[in-house]
């Protein structure tokens, strides 16, 4: 397994002989891609605290913004496990990349193809995937982040549309997107099922988009906050087939599908930079991989990465059969986020004081999961969530 | 303008390469196979070419058993038109490799025929030049520009403290060298689009060549590098290494 310097992945189990010809294009694609121009840049873009704009283009050139969606839309039409390679991919390079990716494909894209007309998919679809129009997610709020249900954003109807009020919290990509899709209750605030998805785009009146700064995770993506105040919008912003919770939550399981691959991506490139290391550090006059304890940890992480990587592939075989279920999504996103954010820890600990640098990775990555533990349903969220299938009851 | 690809399938400059029983050839298991690195270069080349005119075609030809199929789609997920898999084993005699593939182009019609200089696993850097011998048309080999016009092509050579240029009428067949171009990453759609695109199978029997490999070896392994230090504070050790153990100061 030692060899040359280029990253190749981490492939225990012969993963490569699940996958198709085209499932393994599309991962070296997005591989070489990730190595010859995210990595280059994401060091200084991380300390600066800047999403790194100009990687944009390039990824919308090869395809990878809602790559799961049909053609007739601008999109690749990939299945699923192609598409949960991406997000490994992307995340092997940082997680503020991948969630670039995952908010514009999987919350930004995925509830206009799923609940909109057709005049919106055919209007936003194909200018989404191509760049154009960048989008944000807006379910959160300051007092409602676990329990969204509660949210107090409202969208009363007027004779020529709807008029939003509220604030939104911690929302990606918020102070840079040209459209937002906003989650509000058209009825009485106690009422979950009155909340609906809108398209409004960010230049609307009353619409404003603050970062939100002082983050020491997931620095290279931004997060802001969202103030509507009186946001007029016309008839056909509203998503005409959103109706309740469920539909921001199927948005949630689209993205949770994706970060359970994208967790397994963070730690195999935490893994291969303490493999590498550890095979040329010399302490004691021998390679620190000659110790029993370096070795104990790194076999631990190929464990742990291992099965992360068979229960995302069957969680993506799933999915693409039509028979994957939310809760198996909370496993897999609790499982290997939480798996990632272990070997992020240890791989950094292997590197010793070279570890807390950002020349190497394992310290941005174990940051940057700090985050990803906690959105799209808090690690312990997916433990309820677990809980109330196994026992028939909800604990929270 | 009409483009001719001949790509080959080589395994992974970064893959761990084990010599398999017979002493004469490498064991494929495990081993992840790519185009080998300078035919990329003459595929970039070849849309670039077709996608600077507006109009043309592009070709990839390939010799090997049906496994090399995936690496003409490679080719075709980067932008060919359309991909000839000559089905038949290749040889380790560059001539006899030649000939397949000119019995092939032969009244084919192409205006380029392109290669890259040298496949990285055997580097015999013959199969360019022999086919455009065979075919009687002038070749140029390790091309690091290229530009065609009027029914010209004019390349650049690195030579030896300088750069060569060379001009030559098309037909022509042109190997292709590092620098020439970067090479593009087949795109998602690019990787959906290419099974739908064409790929002829063509049987072939190639003569038996009359050089044959006797034996292949492992270069000695090298031994772990190690890191000494960091920065500044690292320069000491590093010196004191590079006198007294690699005896180079
Ligand atoms: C970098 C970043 C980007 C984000 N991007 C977006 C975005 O694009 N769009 C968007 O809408 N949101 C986004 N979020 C918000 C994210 O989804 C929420 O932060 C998350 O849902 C948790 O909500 P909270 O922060 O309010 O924590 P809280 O809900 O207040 O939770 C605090 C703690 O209490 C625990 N807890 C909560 N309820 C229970 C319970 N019933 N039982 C036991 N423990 C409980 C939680 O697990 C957690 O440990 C983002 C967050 C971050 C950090």
């Amino acid at each position: 397994m030692a060899g040359s310097s280029e990253y190749t992945g981490v492939d225990f189990y012969d993963m490569d002989s699940l996958l198709s010809e085209e499932e393994r294009a599309v991962r070296d694609t997005v591989r070489q891609w990730v190595t010859e121009a995210l990595i280059p840049v994401i060091g200084p873009a991380y300390i600066e605290g800047r999403f790194p704009k100009e990687l944009i283009a390039g990824m919308a050139e090869l395809g990878l913004f809602g790559a799961n969606l049909p053609e007739e839309y601008g999109c690749a039409g990939l299945n699923n496990v192609a598409y949960g390679l991406i997000m490994q991919e992307l995340e092997r390079g940082d997680s503020g990349i991948r969630s670039f990716a995952s908010v514009q494909g999987a919350l930004v894209m995925y509830p206009i193809h799923a609940f909109g007309s057709e005049e919106q998919k055919q209007y936003w679809l194909p200018r989404l995937a191509s760049g154009e129009e960048i989008g944000c997610f807006g379910l959160t709020e300051p007092d409602f982040g676990s329990n969204p249900g509660g949210m107090i954003t409202t969208a009363r109807e007027t004779a020529d549309g709807w008029v939003l009020n509220g604030t939104k919290m911690w929302i990606t990509n918020g102070s840079q997107a040209t459209v937002a899709i906003v989650w509000a209750k058209t009825g009485a605030i106690d009422d979950p099922k009155s909340v609906r998805g809108f398209i409004v785009p960010t230049s609307t009146p009353g619409f404003t988009g603050k970062d939100q700064h002082g983050k020491l995770s997931l620095r290279a993506s931004d997060t802001s906050e969202l103030h509507l105040q009186d946001v007029h919008v016309p008839k056909d912003a509203l998503l005409p087939h959103s109706g309740g919770m469920k539909s921001p939550l199927k948005c949630l399981t689209q993205a949770r599908y994706g970060i359970a691959w994208g967790g397994v991506g963070a730690a195999m490139a935490c893994y291969d930079e303490a493999r590498r290391y550890a095979m040329n550090r010399v302490m004691f006059d021998r390679p620190i991989a000659a110790t029993q304890l370096q070795q104990e940890r790194l076999a631990e992480m190929l464990t742990e990465i291992t099965k992360g990587q068979l229960l995302s592939l069957q969680l993506g075989r799933l999915k693409d059969r039509g028979t994957m279920t939310p809760q198996q999504v909370s496993l897999a996103k609790r499982n290997n986020v939480n798996m990632a954010c272990e070997v992020a820890r240890e791989a950094r600990r292997l590197l010793g004081a070279n570890g807390i640098l950002i020349e190497y990775h394992s310290m941005r990555h174990l940051a940057n999961l700090e985050s990803v533990y906690t959105y799209e349903g808090t690690h312990d969220m997916h433990s309820l969530i677990l809980g109330q299938e196994i026992t028939g009851i909800a604990a929270y | 303008m009409k483009i001719a690809v001949c790509i080959r399938r080589v395994p992974d400059t970064t893959a761990k390469i084990t010599i398999a029983g017979g002493g004469t050839a490498i064991d494929p298991a495990g081993v992840k196979f790519v185009i080998n690195p300078y035919d990329e270069f003459a595929v970039e080349a070849a849309i670039a070419l077709k996608e600077a005119a507006g109009a043309g075609e592009t070709v990839t030809i390939a010799l090997g058993d049906d496994s090399v199929q995936e690496t003409i789609r490679t080719t075709l997920a980067m932008g060919i038109d359309r991909a000839v898999h000559l089905q038949g084993t290749g040889s380790a005699d560059g001539l006899a490799t030649a000939r397949v593939l000119a019995d092939h182009l032969r009244g084919g019609g192409y205006d380029l025929i392109l290669f890259g200089k040298l496949a990285v696993d055997d580097y015999g850097q013959q199969v360019g030049p022999m086919v455009a011998e065979l075919l009687e048309l002038p070749c140029a080999t390790a091309i690091t520009a290229l530009e065609v016009a009027d029914g010209s092509a004019t390349v650049e050579r690195e030579i030896e403290g300088g750069t060569e240029v060379a001009t030559c009428p098309l037909p022509a067949v042109l190997t292709c060298d590092k620098g020439l171009n970067t090479p593009r990453l087949p795109g998602l759609k690019g990787i959906m689009a290419a099974k739908k695109k064409p790929l002829e199978v063509v049987p072939v029997e190639a003569a038996a060549g009359q050089a044959t490999i006797v034996s292949l070896a492992l270069p000695p392994e090298r031994p772990a590098g190690r890191i000494v230090g960091e920065g500044a504070a690292a320069v000491p050790a590093l010196i004191e290494a590079l006198t007294s153990e690699a005896k180079v100061l």
